[in-house]
């Protein structure tokens, strides 16, 4: 039933080490092959969401064409076939993530919906008056508005840690940060707009090191490097499937069992119970207990068809020939006169935010789409990161290893067209 | 090329890199906020309107060089007019921009706005175009709430 992804993969020389072969990757994402105002298309906004490969586009149209019904319910094989499929993808992302137990897998809409979770269903039972939350000023709005709403519900109060000019957590300020008051700490694994890839190991022991729980935003991270939650020991750990060239509508959160256990549910409703009378509801066991409703079955099946996907290629060859890209078009663009980037880490993911002189963002981004170029202008759903660097917008240039340095070039070229409409 | 020659025409550069009346006014007896979420362009808008005639108007804010050509451009035009004849030229802008692309329109009557024709061509770019506009419609009509293009 499930096909065998195809594997870019290409033996060179004697050491027998894989070249990556990005022209052949290109192939599995068929949106790539198509002309926008008659240049080929340059899809650069990666970061916000993804491209789907052949594999991925099939395995949801197999599942509707094949094997639909809904889950954990009928007797028939067509049922047994989708709940098959279903709990298949999630020891896939288990597998994927090393986490201990499926029970720890709880699919979600997205990132910010797996936040939301948390927030409402640990911050409503374990926040109380004066307690503190502590967050970056490098978050995505959907790691900052969850835990504004839960402090407004329980009096609980919001702690920002800063960040320095080159877009970096200030590691000290953030431990003066931790005290007894904090009870809780969220921090993004890579920033969307600075690219900045955060030590969230050093952030999950410190915080441990006072016995406060840590939830890491994997939104941007978990499509760019081996993300190992047993590793990192974080209790929670959250990402959209879109991000990861699955499909959009659907997400995961992670959470360790222990603690998944001591949480009421989010919602209500069908699947997440296993009695219920008008006088007494008893909730089912994790993961179902979180996942109310007919879940979105083919946005599942479509993650995993992602994983594989990945895993067939490999996680770590694709983190390494992103770096490489990051590094030829850093390079690059910062040729260009007048360019300035925000967000120069030194530990820096696929993100390119920048300045161009007199150049407003939308304005590069309105020239750049003529020339069949797709970037991001505007706050990034990270309005207070703008404040800090005192600026309205950015364009951000997210990439993926289906990129390439040759549409590098024609991004610089068409930047330096906007630089002389803008003399 | 040719759009983005249209879309980025001098003058629209011109009043982009040094807008018109664009300071603060201390005696304005209207005023109003704009902001288009989608890319950050915001705007405080001055009025001083008596006798229902448009006596002075001003604005301060950022964003891209089409709001701010627009803003920039239409304080110029406004300047002196009196309020029903501002609303009707509001009208005849809005009409501009939103038609349907390759749409013939007489523009003639908008004199010098007439160059935000091509904009229609970037239906995501209308927004920054009218921003100024919407703003100043609700200045007028006195509104407190702020006004957005979302």
């Amino acid at each position: 039933m499930v096909r065998k992804p195809q594997v870019a993969l290409k033996k060179t020389g004697r050491s027998g080490k894989m070249k990556f072969d990005v022209q052949k990757i290109r192939k599995d994402f068929p949106v790539l092959h198509q002309k926008v105002h008659g240049k080929p298309l340059i899809y650069l906004d990666n970061a916000a969401t993804s491209q789907k490969p052949r594999a991925v586009i099939d395995a949801i149209s197999r599942f509707y064409a094949h094997d639909n019904s809904n889950i954990h319910r009928g007797v028939f094989s067509l049922s047994e076939r989708a709940t098959m499929f279903y709990e298949g993808a999630r020891r896939k992302v288990q597998t994927f993530m090393n986490a201990v137990s499926p029970k720890e897998i709880v699919f979600v809409r997205g990132a910010t919906e797996a936040i939301n979770l948390v927030a409402q269903s640990y911050g409503r039972t374990f926040f109380k008056p004066g307690d503190e939350i502590l967050i970056t000023h490098m978050e995505h709005h959907a790691n900052i508005v969850p835990w504004q709403l839960i402090a407004e519900q329980t009096g609980a109060r919001l702690r920002v840690a800063p960040i320095n000019d080159a877009g970096e957590l200030i590691f000290e300020e953030f431990e003066a940060l931790l005290g007894e008051r904090t009870k809780f700490v969220s921090v993004c694994h890579v920033s969307n707009v600075l690219g900045t890839i955060n030590p969230v190991k050093r952030i999950i022991q410190s915080a441990h090191a006072r016995n406060i729980p840590v939830l890491i935003d994997g939104a941007q991270a978990i499509p760019h490097m081996k993300v190992d939650v047993r590793d990192l020991d974080c209790e929670f750990y959250v990402f959209s499937g879109h991000k990861v060239y699955g499909p959009t509508g659907i997400g995961v959160l992670y959470g360790k069992e222990k603690i998944l256990e001591k949480m009421p549910p989010y919602q209500g409703g069908g699947d997440m119970i296993s009695s219920v009378t008008f006088e007494k509801t008893t909730y089912n066991v994790l993961p179902y207990r979180f996942e109310a409703g007919t879940p979105h079955i083919d946005g599942v099946i479509g993650l995993g068809a992602a994983i594989d996907y990945i895993q067939s290629i490999g996680i770590e060859r694709i983190g390494a020939y992103e770096h490489e890209l990051l590094e030829y078009a850093t390079r690059a663009l910062s040729k260009v006169k007048g360019l300035r980037m925000i967000g120069t880490a030194k530990e820096k993911a696929s993100v390119i935010s920048f300045f161009l002189g007199e150049a407003h963002a939308h304005d590069i981004g309105t020239i750049l789409d003529r020339d069949g170029i797709a970037i991001r202008a505007g706050h990034h759903c990270a309005m207070p990161l703008m404040q800090r660097f005192k600026v309205p917008a950015t364009s951000r240039i997210s990439l993926a290893f289906y990129n390439t340095k040759a549409e590098i070039d024609q991004v610089v070229k068409s930047i330096a067209y906007v630089v002389k409409v803008f003399r | 090329m040719s759009d983005l020659r249209e879309l980025y025409q001098q003058v629209i550069l011109d009043h982009s890199r040094k807008p018109h009346n664009y300071h603060g006014m201390d005696n304005a007896n209207r005023q109003a906020e704009g902001h288009n979420p989608l890319c950050g362009d915001h705007l405080k808008l001055y009025l001083l309107v008596e006798d229902g005639v448009v006596r002075d108007v001003s604005f301060e804010g950022a964003g891209c060089a089409i709001f701010k050509a627009s803003a920039s451009m239409m304080t110029d035009s406004v300047k002196g007019k009196r309020v029903a004849e501002v609303e009707a030229l509001f009208e005849k802008f809005h009409e501009m921009l939103s038609r349907d692309i390759g749409k013939p329109f007489n523009s003639a009557p908008l004199g010098k706005l007439a160059v935000f024709s091509g904009v229609c061509e970037f239906p995501v770019r209308v927004k920054c175009a009218t921003l100024a506009w919407h703003t100043l419609h609700s200045a007028i009509e006195g509104k407190q709430d702020s006004v957005t293009t979302e």
